[in-house]
Parts: C-alpha cells; structure tokens; sequence
C-alpha cells in the first residue's frame, strides 16, 4: 500500500505531476491515491515533506537464510569463448564475496569447455563448477536452467550473478521462478548492506530516469543479472589458485522440449555492441547506406564498433542488432560518438551512461548536445573523415 | 490455433524526462502507451490467426486504465481483451506478475501459444516472458525475429543472439517473446476501431483466477524496492569552437586516453 501521512502532506501535487500512472492527485489538501497505483516508488522519493511511504511485507518463501553461502558468477561460454562479462562479474564478485567473506565460485556449463575453468581462476574465482557435457553445446533455455537450478539446489549460494546479455537474460528468470528466489535485471551497482549482509541491487529504471535499489529479503539465493562493461575485471593473475569440480549430473537433467538446429554467427552482427569499449554510432544524418562508411572508418581508427540509431535501422542502412535505444540495446561503453543523432530520448535511454559522449550534429540546438561531454557543432561529412585522419596522425605520433 | 498476448501499458517515455536543471524527473501530462514490443507480438499473433485461423485473445495484468490497451489490441485485430485487475496486484515484481499471468492463462482454458513481447520498457527487465513460460511448464524461446513455419504441433523459429542468430525446433503449446524486427505492425482500421469501440473488455480479480494471496502483489514478490533515486548527473560539458580544425584538434587533446 502506498500510503499518505495526512499530518506530513502539504498537498504541494509534486508527487500528481511525478505519477506515470495518474494514481495521485491533491484532493483538499492532501494526497489521494486511486487504484492506478502500481506501488512503482517514483513519488516516494520526490516527497520533500517525505509524506509518502509504501508499506507491506516482502513475500515470505521459507528459505532459511543462514543456509544460503557463498557468491557464486555464472560464466557464459558460447562459440568456443567464454564472454568478456563473465570476468567483469568475478571483478564484482570478487568484492562482495570479501566483504561477506565467503568464496567465489563460478559456473562454467558447455560442450567442451573445462579449459576455461584456469581463467577464472586467474580472474578471481576461489571454486570452479565445470559441467561439461556435448547436450550444452547449444544454448537452451530448459537445460541450461535446469542444471543451473539443480547447482543452486544442492549448493546453497546466497548471490548467484549473470551477465545481462541475450543468455543470460533469458534463461535466468526461469531459475529465479523455479527457486521462487527475487531476480533482479541489468543491475549497474551491488553492494553488501553492512547492518545484515544483504545484496543491494541497483539498476535503472523508466529508461534511467530514476534509479531503484532492490533487496530480497526472505528469498534466497539473491540473483541478479548485470549489464556488461560496468563492472570492472580484475587484472588476470595466472599464479592464484583455486579448486575445480566436475560435476556430473542425471542424464535428465538434459532432457530438452527445445532442438537447436543451427547456430549462425552473423559476420556484420558478430560485434555485440554490448561487449565493446568504443562506440561509434551513426543516425540519419548519415544520408544513406554509404555514409556509413565514414562510420566504419572512425570504429576501426579507434578500435571499436559500429552502432546506430533507429532511424538508421530502419532506412536499412544497418541491421538491427546494431541499434542502441529503447526498442534496441542499451550500451555503456567508455567512448561513445554519436555523428547525425538529434539524440531523441528513446535513443539516449540506451547510451546515456557512457563514460564519455562526443556528438557532432549540425543543429546547434539538437537534444544530443544535452548530455554530450564534447560537442561539435558541424557537417559530419566534413569532420568525420578529419577526424578519422587526425586520430591516425596522433597515433603515428 | 489459440494465441494469447500479453500485452503492458507503459508510461510513454517521452512524457517523462530528466530536468537537468532540478535533476529530477519532469512529466508533461500523463499518457500511456501500449509497450512498443507488445504491439509486435500482437502483429505476429494476428498474422498466424489470418493464416491458419483460431482467435487472438489480448490479456493485459494492470490497474483499471489499462483498459484502453486491450481496446488498441482488438483494433488491430485481436478478438477479445481481458483485464486482469484487483488492487491486490498492486505493487507485483516479475515473479508475482509472472504468477498472476499464468494463472489468467489457465483460466482462459487451452492455449496453443502465448506471445510476449521482449521487454516492457518501464522496467526493462525482459524477465516477465520466461518467468511465465515457467508458470506455465511450457518450453520458450527468447527474442524471435522470425517464425520460420508453424504446423503440426510444433514450430521453427529464429531467435536473435548476441552474436548472430540460432534456428530453434519446439513443441506447441510453447511460448515466445519477440522482438522488434520480426514484423511491420499495422496500423488500426476504421472497422477494428469500431469494434474496439463496442468490445466487452472481461476482468478477471485475484479470486477469479484462482490466485492464492502469499503470491501476488507486494506480499507476493520477492524483491523489494529500499529506494528511489535520480541518477547523479552526468559530469562537465565543453561545446567546442574555433574552425572545424582547431575544433577537431581539441577534440583529439582530450580523448588521448582512448587512442
Ligand atoms: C516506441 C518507439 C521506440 C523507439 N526506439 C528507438 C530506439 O531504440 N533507438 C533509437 O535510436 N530511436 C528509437 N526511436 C526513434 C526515436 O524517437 C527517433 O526518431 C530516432 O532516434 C531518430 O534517429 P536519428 O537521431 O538518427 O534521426 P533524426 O532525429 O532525424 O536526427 C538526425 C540528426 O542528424 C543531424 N544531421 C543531418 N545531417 C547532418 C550532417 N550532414 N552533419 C551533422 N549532422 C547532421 C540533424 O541535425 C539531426 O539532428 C523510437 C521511437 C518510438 C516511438
Ligand atoms: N502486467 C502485464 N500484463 C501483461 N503482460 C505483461 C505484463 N508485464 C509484462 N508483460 C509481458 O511480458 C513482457 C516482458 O515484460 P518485462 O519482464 O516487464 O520486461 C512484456 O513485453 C509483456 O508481453
């Protein structure tokens, strides 16, 4: 329940404007909630008088907390490598598992990949689960959730971490459903609250625009997918040590509803936007197909990627997969170049928390110049290319 | 076939914004739209129906505004709409909005696909699809861009990786969410309008569905929100001036550590 101290309100109707959902309005005075309300938390922080609270309990699962040890990362391994999230994760891991000071484990699950667990050592992990099995050769949602499940079951972690990517995203949630546990998404922050141990989990919400820490207080394990690049790994160290188990499971376990007939990597689509450092990122300014080009040229000047906003997806100058925004990826690389962008907000929710934004538009006025670090106002034709030389100068330098 | 969508009202992200000057979160009036990936799914349900026949059933898990989606739905051609609504809902996370779906599902009777859309952009979790398709005990497939055939009992589609795209065998009933390329939505007719117009919107409460109370709503979700905050702000801008050259060269000066 969202509810009003009638003695605090000074029916100011911050909270009326703030609602996305018209579930507040100033009826003499004071604050009146109707049954729009969604419980989303936005108006409890915008109440300056602090008049509004919502009240009620966490769901109660049973779970004996005490029982529950350890951080545990679940590496992704597809196309013979294990993704670069999966080390950012230990990186974070790493932390939290010192903070609560118990281990850091990692999962590894594959065809063929137990080489990898010596790199997740390397990287932080105190234990690696291998399994290894050739019906984990595809990525399936059923059996990679179920052998994850199983894992979480007989081990009892109290975190249990994903990349947010498209495997993690998509396989995670059925694992929280079947332990009944909380599953936060695309996590940017985690920290251990130090009154009880708890995993504060801090992620974006309403396309950034407001942020929410989330706990789980009676389900355990806490999970949480993480975005990639936010997280920083730690330097690689080939002389620390740590444990390996192979771990053999029922032959049911990989039982499948699901068949993977075929697995293409994309040639164009093959860099995910989501893994790189550097962006460039080219929108409708671009004129065409070829103008992408210029794009391409500045990415590989600075060894990084070519993104795009949709106006530029849909023209069919660039394929999906490449799209930042709202109804594309979201990104956070350190760098990103946003050339002929006017920086509408669905596209800016999808790349507002790069490190550092540069934008050249030729409309001095144009919403992107809102939140770049550096803006160039200009013709692109002109000084994309200039750039692009002028970085390859210093570099000869 | 009987299809189920599940479809979100969403606040339009266009109404809400970021005040850089107060740092917080500016509205201009309150509007709400159906969420962008939902109506995708809605497309490609109505495309199977007009191919292989059977009915497109709309569902929609929200407080009683949310009405006019499932209105929106029927005019593209959806045959019925239902409000899943009861203030005991109120305040669900995806465990508990998956829960209450699947409970609405089951209580509609038998389904041969539910389409979901990727992610609902309010709160961009995408975990609401699969957290169902587990509810439900039905095998899924996250992001399809493409159904590549669809006949006795099971389905091919493509579904999008990171990385490219896998081709996936499965069994009907199943469910799938979707994403944005997999089809052009229509826009409504003039006649699906008018039916949208006069169409009976059926609500479904906690107790029509059978829905035990330890799991819906607040009391139901096992996360819980300690806070909300605006993001810091974002650090120091330079607009650069001077010829396109001397710009440039500025430019170069300062990402040095990228180079
Ligand atoms: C439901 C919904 C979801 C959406 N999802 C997304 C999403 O995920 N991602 C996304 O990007 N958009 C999304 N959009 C679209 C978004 O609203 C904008 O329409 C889109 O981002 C505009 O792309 P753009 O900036 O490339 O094009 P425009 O807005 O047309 O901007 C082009 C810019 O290029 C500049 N320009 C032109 N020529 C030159 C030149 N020679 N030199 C320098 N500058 C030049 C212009 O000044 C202008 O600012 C969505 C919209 C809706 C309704
Ligand atoms: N309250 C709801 N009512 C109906 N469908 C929903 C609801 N919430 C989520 N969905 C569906 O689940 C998808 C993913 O939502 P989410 O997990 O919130 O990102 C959406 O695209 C909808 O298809």
């Amino acid at each position: 329940m969202l509810i009003v101290d009638k003695e605090k309100c000074i029916g100011c109707g911050v909270c009326e404007e703030n609602c996305a959902f018209g579930a507040i309005s100033v009826v003499d005075g004071c604050a009146v909630v109707n049954d729009n309300c969604t419980l989303c938390g936005a108006c409890v922080e915008t109440c300056e008088p602090g008049a509004l609270n919502i009240e009620g309990a966490a769901k109660e699962t049973g779970a004996e907390l005490g029982e529950w040890s350890g951080i545990w990362v679940v590496a992704e391994f597809r196309h013979g490598g294990i993704a670069p999230v999966s080390f950012e994760l230990l990186g974070i891991g790493r932390t939290l598992a010192d903070q609560r000071g118990v281990p850091l484990s990692a999962v590894l699950m594959g065809s063929g990949v137990e080489e990898g667990a010596g790199l997740l050592i390397a990287s932080g992990a105190d234990l690696v689960y291998v399994v290894d099995n050739p019906e984990l050769e595809y990525f399936r949602e059923d059996v990679y959730g179920r052998v994850l499940e199983e894992l979480i079951r007989a081990r009892r972690p109290e975190v249990v971490l994903a990349g947010a990517t498209a495997i993690g995203r998509s396989f995670i949630p059925q694992v929280a459903n079947g332990l009944n546990a909380g599953l936060t998404a695309d996590c940017t922050q985690l920290s251990i609250r130090s009154e009880d141990g708890m995993l504060l989990q801090t992620r974006p919400a309403f396309g950034g625009n407001i942020m929410a820490t989330i706990v789980c207080p009676n389900s355990r394990p806490q999970m949480a997918t993480v975005r990639p690049k936010v997280m920083a790994p730690l330097e690689p160290d080939p002389a620390r040590t740590g444990e390996v188990i192979l771990v053999e499971l029922d032959d049911r376990v990989y039982r499948s509803r699901v068949e993977v007939l075929e697995s293409v990597r994309s040639e164009q689509d093959n860099v995910n936007i989501q893994e790189v450092e550097i962006l460039v990122a080219g929108g409708r300014g671009l004129a065409s197909e070829k103008g992408f080009e210029l794009i391409r040229g500045l990415a590989e000047e600075l060894g990084g990627a070519v993104a795009a906003s949709r106006a530029a997806v849909d023209s069919g100058w660039i394929s999906y997969p490449h799209q930042v925004g709202q109804t594309g990826k979201t990104v956070c690389p350190k760098l990103y170049i946003a050339c002929g962008i006017s920086g509408a907000i669905q596209h800016t929710v999808g790349m507002q928390s790069a490190k550092t934004i540069v934008a050249i538009n030729k409309d001095e006025n144009a919403p992107i110049f809102d939140i770049a670090t550096y803006s160039l106002v200009g013709d692109l034709f002109e000084i994309v290319p200039l750039l692009t030389r002028r970085i390859r100068e210093n570099r000869g330098k | 076939m009987n299809i189920i969508v599940c479809i979100k009202q969403v606040p339009d992200t266009k109404d809400v914004r970021l005040d850089p000057k107060t740092n917080t979160m500016a509205r201009e009036g309150v509007s709400s739209i159906m969420n962008p990936f939902d109506r995708h799914a809605l497309e490609e349900a109505v495309r199977i129906k007009e191919e292989a026949g059977g009915t497109v059933t709309a569902i929609s898990m929200g407080p009683p505004q949310a009405e006019a989606v499932l209105r929106e739905a029927i005019s593209c051609g959806a045959d019925d709409g239902v409000l899943i609504s009861d203030r005991a809902f109120a305040g669900a996370d995806t465990w508990a909005t998956s829960y209450t779906l699947a409970r609405a599902v089951s209580s509609l009777g038998n389904f041969d696909l539910v389409l979901c859309g990727k992610q609902a952009i309010d709160g961009d979790t995408a975990q609401v699809g699969p957290g169902l398709a587990c509810q439900l005990d039905r095998p899924y497939v996250t992001c399809v861009q493409k159904i590549r055939s669809l006949a006795d009992g099971e389905m091919i589609v493509e579904r999008m990786m990171d990385d490219g795209y896998d081709v996936v065998r499965l069994p009907l009933p199943a469910l799938l969410t979707v994403v944005k390329n997999i089809n052009e939505p229509r826009v409504p007719s003039l006649r699906g309008k008018m039916k949208a117009k006069k169409a009976e919107i059926k609500v479904l409460t906690a107790a029509d569905i059978g829905a035990e109370k330890q799991c819906i709503g607040l009391a139901g979700s096992p996360t819980q929100v300690v806070s909300v905050f605006t993001p810091p702000p974002r650090g120091n801008r330079t607009v650069f001036t001077g010829t396109v050259e001397e710009q440039i060269g500025q430019l170069v000066e300062r990402l040095k550590a990228y180079l």
